[in-house]
């Protein structure tokens, strides 16, 4: 009996219909496997690297957000005896006539860590790191990736580059402190201020550590997807999700080095004595004799990266999103092809629109108006993606689960920050709403809240995958619920603080006339923001426990999922399939067809059967 | 290293995915380069720019690359003809070709150095030491490579396998690449 049980159908299926790559997995002396530090360390199987990529992904989701509720404590209630974080935060809490409060300079370096953590190490390493990483072999029926060893280091330099930005926390001038955009004069002269020094080399060397991190892994996903597919496997059958990874890890490639680029020159200014960066500099009443450069120019080369990044960010989630939006529907995913033209548009268009984030730096208007132009065209292909999520949807026979909540809230939180984004995409709207809250929430709730949501879509669903154990659904629908009520509550008022024009990044704003009547709104969302973390805090409990504790997957399909991941052992194997590999004959979208529930994509067609939209 | 993946190779594709790999490498060092290149335009087009003359022993060590690609290719062609003198010898040539390299631009940067383009100054100077300083790194990449090929050629036994040919030709493929990329820098920095 038990040995019956363990014959699974799609193996059985498998074994009948898969392609024989005389791939036996060498148990004795496998160098993979053969002991804990090669197993689970240093590991080369995909599978662990991205639950590594994960699990750091979450840890630093922890600090920094813990960070924003610091500095929003501050914020919000600017007038209040903060003395009871002096354990924590030590020198960085100043008391005043018995009133402690948070050091400015510390407040600053509080947002500029949170911005590059949040950014960088959590929605790119944590969201494309984790997902491409589990997904790109399964999903695409190879044993693994292209380069298992470039794909560890690609982990480890990310690791590396958490270790230096972490350390910086604790130096005793405290860590870079000039925004996440880490614009000059305030990175290029160490002497600019306190976070400027040994902070901000500490982040220029974490940040080249991440650029090799992401470039490694980038080289990776690319050569994988477009080397290792499975018999069948043509690129209109792969799933969207696949899709997004290419796209998103092109975008890598290209961007990423030109930020390494503005870095080097950004490390002679500060090292080396050169001015590309400076001009006319004042630092205490002296007169610097460094010349001839330019800030601008460091702008142009950071958003020449920036603005792609940030669709490095959401395309992985609006992959995860597609996926799991059409697996519990039970319907296909509507236009496929129209998705994936959308993907590879934003994807080349994401390259000429980075100087919207420049247009009160002082660039001629008449080359702003170009890129208003194209900012305002990338809003077509996003919203072919809306409508075609909201038609997938619409009439199925929805599964509420909590990733489907999590899938359908992220529609409607890239819905509410795509528009704003077209207020902020025409220069002179600009003019008014530039660097005041109105990005901050723009960013946040496209950006942030809306790439948040498509992880966790993508956490809860592919979580038997990586543990062979599901999350609680009862925290999960509590975790989605306060997420998507906190979010919009913490975002929503910040948009009429910023049409009032209140600026970002300000240490308090109560001592402005123009500004005072906005504290209680101040404390609303600080109270929010602390309501959702600890929502957060659950979400991690809940994460934690269920690997060791959580319901066991007993079903290799427990979604009913047409695509490959889903038809490999639950344990994970060292090579995916044991045997032979899969072969494709369809795409990844035939729910409910011919009376059909799902037809995997290794189940050839039947006699007569038509192809889905029109893949052939 | 790679085995375990590559036994997958049921696509017919004619490009072996390290290759293929390697390609995307140099995509993204193109793209850093281009970034400085474009930086450069930018910042001389704004005025205030150094004009002054590239040292000789740049000219030298351009034609000293030219011929480590072609010693490196010999090396390659002897290799998989099997004519191991010719494939040792060569590459030996090429790293020596490749020090020397990396010792006329050092000169070269000396001979601009006494003659008052400092990387302080103006920032014509600062973006040729940049620019020809990220390029010798990749070629001290390069020479780390042609080290390994090296070790490769007179540790193990002299037998050109499918596996030693790809890793060689990756070998191959870098050094080519950066010649070309410093043509590519020289000529810009000439004419720009
Ligand atoms: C219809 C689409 C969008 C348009 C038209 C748009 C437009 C803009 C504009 C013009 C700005 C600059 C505002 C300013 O600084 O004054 C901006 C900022 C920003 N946007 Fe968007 N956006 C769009 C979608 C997105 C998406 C999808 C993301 C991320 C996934 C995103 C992330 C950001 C970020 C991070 C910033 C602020 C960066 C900073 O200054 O710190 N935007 N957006
Ligand atoms: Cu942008």
């Amino acid at each position: 009996m038990a040995e019956l049980e363990k014959v699974h159908e799609e193996d059985i299926l498998i074994e009948k219909l898969g392609y024989d790559d005389h791939f036996h997995d060498h148990h004795h002396g496998d160098k993979y496997q053969s002991n804990f530090i090669n197993h689970y360390i240093f590991s080369m199987d995909h599978k662990i690297i991205a639950r590594q990529f994960l699990i750091t992904g979450i840890i630093w989701a922890f600090i920094g957000a813990a960070m924003s509720i610091i500095f929003r404590l501050q914020l919000g209630f600017p007038e209040a005896d903060f003395q009871w974080l002096k354990p924590l935060l030590g020198k960085w809490i100043v008391v005043e006539n018995g009133i402690g409060s948070l050091a400015p300079e510390f407040y600053y370096a509080l947002v500029t860590m949170h911005g590059t953590i949040l950014v960088f190490f959590v929605l790119t390493a944590g969201l494309s790191g984790t997902f491409s990483n589990l997904l790109i072999p399964l999903q695409l029926g190879a044993r693994d990736m292209a380069s298992p060893f470039l794909n560890m280091l690609s982990y480890w330099f990310f690791f590396t580059a958490g270790i230096v930005m972490f350390y910086s926390l604790f130096i005793s001038t405290g860590p870079f402190s000039g925004g996440w955009t880490a614009y000059p004069p305030l990175s290029a002269l160490p002497q600019a201020s306190t976070g400027s020094g040994t902070g901000m080399t500490l982040w220029v060397v974490s940040l080249v550590l991440f650029v090799v991190s992401v470039l490694l892994g980038g080289i990776n996903y690319v050569t994988t997807v477009l080397n290792l597919r499975t018999k069948g496997m043509t690129l209109w059958r792969m799933p969207l999700t696949i899709w997004a990874f290419f796209v998103t890890a092109i975008l890598g490639i290209l961007s990423f080095p030109v930020l390494a680029s503005g870095f080097f020159m950004l490390t002679m200014d500060r090292a080396m004595g050169t001015s590309f960066f400076l001009s006319e500099i004042f630092i205490q009443g002296q007169a610097l004799d460094r010349i001839g450069g330019s800030p601008v120019l460091y702008q142009h080369l950071f958003w020449f990266l920036g603005h792609p990044e940030v669709y490095i960010i959401i395309l992985p989630a609006m992959g995860l999103v597609s996926e799991v939006l059409s697996v519990h529907a039970r319907k296909p995913i509507f236009g496929y092809k129209a998705m994936v033209l959308s993907i590879l548009a934003i994807g080349f268009l994401s390259f000429i629109v980075w100087a919207h984030h420049m247009f009160m730096s002082g660039v001629n208007p008449f080359i702003s108006n170009f890129f208003v132009v194209f900012t305002l065209i990338i809003a077509v292909p996003s919203a072919v993606k809306v409508f075609n999520w909201i038609t997938t949807i619409y009439g199925g026979n929805l599964r509420l689960n909590t990733p489907m909540l999590f899938a359908i809230g992220f529609v409607s939180m890239f819905i509410s920050g795509g528009l704003t984004g077209i207020f902020l995409g025409n220069s002179a709207i600009d003019i008014q709403l530039h660097d005041t809250y109105f990005v901050v929430a723009h960013f946040h709730i496209v950006m942030g809240v809306a790439a948040f949501f498509g992880m966790f879509a993508g956490i809860y669903h592919w979580y038997p995958r990586m543990f062979g154990r599901f999350m609680s659904e009862t925290m999960g629908k509590i975790h989605f619920w306060g997420t998507m009520i906190g979010a919009y509550a913490i975002f929503w008022p910040m948009h009429y603080i910023g049409m009032a024009g209140v600026p970002r990044r300000y240490y308090r704003f109560d001592g402005f006339d123009a500004f005072k009547h906005f504290t209680e709104l101040n404390q609303f969302i600080t109270i929010a923001a602390i309501i959702t973390f600890g929502v957060q805090v659950l979400f991690m409990v809940n994460f934690f426990y269920s690997i060791w504790k959580g319901k066991k997957q007993t079903k290799r399909n427990p979604w009913g999922a047409t695509t490959l991941e889903w038809s490999s052992p639950i344990e994970g194997v060292h090579g995916n399939w044991e045997g032979k590999i899969p072969t494709v004959h369809r795409w990844a979208y035939d729910y409910n067809k011919d009376e059909r529930e799902f037809v995997p994509q290794y189940i050839p067609m039947e006699e007569g059967e038509e192809h889905g939209e029109d893949m052939h | 290293m790679t085995n375990v993946a590559l036994k997958n190779n049921n696509n017919t594709r004619r490009i072996h995915p390290q290759v293929f790999a390697l390609w995307m490498g140099f995509l993204s060092i193109i793209m850093m380069f281009i970034a400085l290149t474009s930086a450069y335009i930018v910042k001389q087009a704004a005025g205030n720019w150094l004009e002054f003359v590239i040292p000789n022993s740049f000219y030298v060590s351009t034609a000293v690359i030219l011929i480590s690609s072609l010693t490196l290719h010999l090396s390659y062609s002897s290799f998989k003809k099997g004519k191991e003198f010719l494939y040792k010898s060569m590459l030996v040539v090429t790293l020596i070709l490749a020090c020397v390299f990396i010792i006329m631009q050092y000169k070269g940067w000396f001979t601009l150095f006494e003659g008052g383009v400092d990387m302080k100054g103006n920032p014509s100077g600062s973006f040729f030491y940049l620019i020809t300083g990220l390029h010798a790194a990749h070629i001290l990449g390069g020479i780390a490579a042609l080290v390994v090929a090296l070790l490769h050629a007179f540790t193990l036994p002299f037998k050109p396998t499918e596996k030693r040919r790809v890793r060689f030709s990756l070998v191959l493929q870098y050094w080519h690449f950066v010649d070309i990329l410093w043509i590519y820098l020289f000529t810009f920095l000439l004419f720009i």
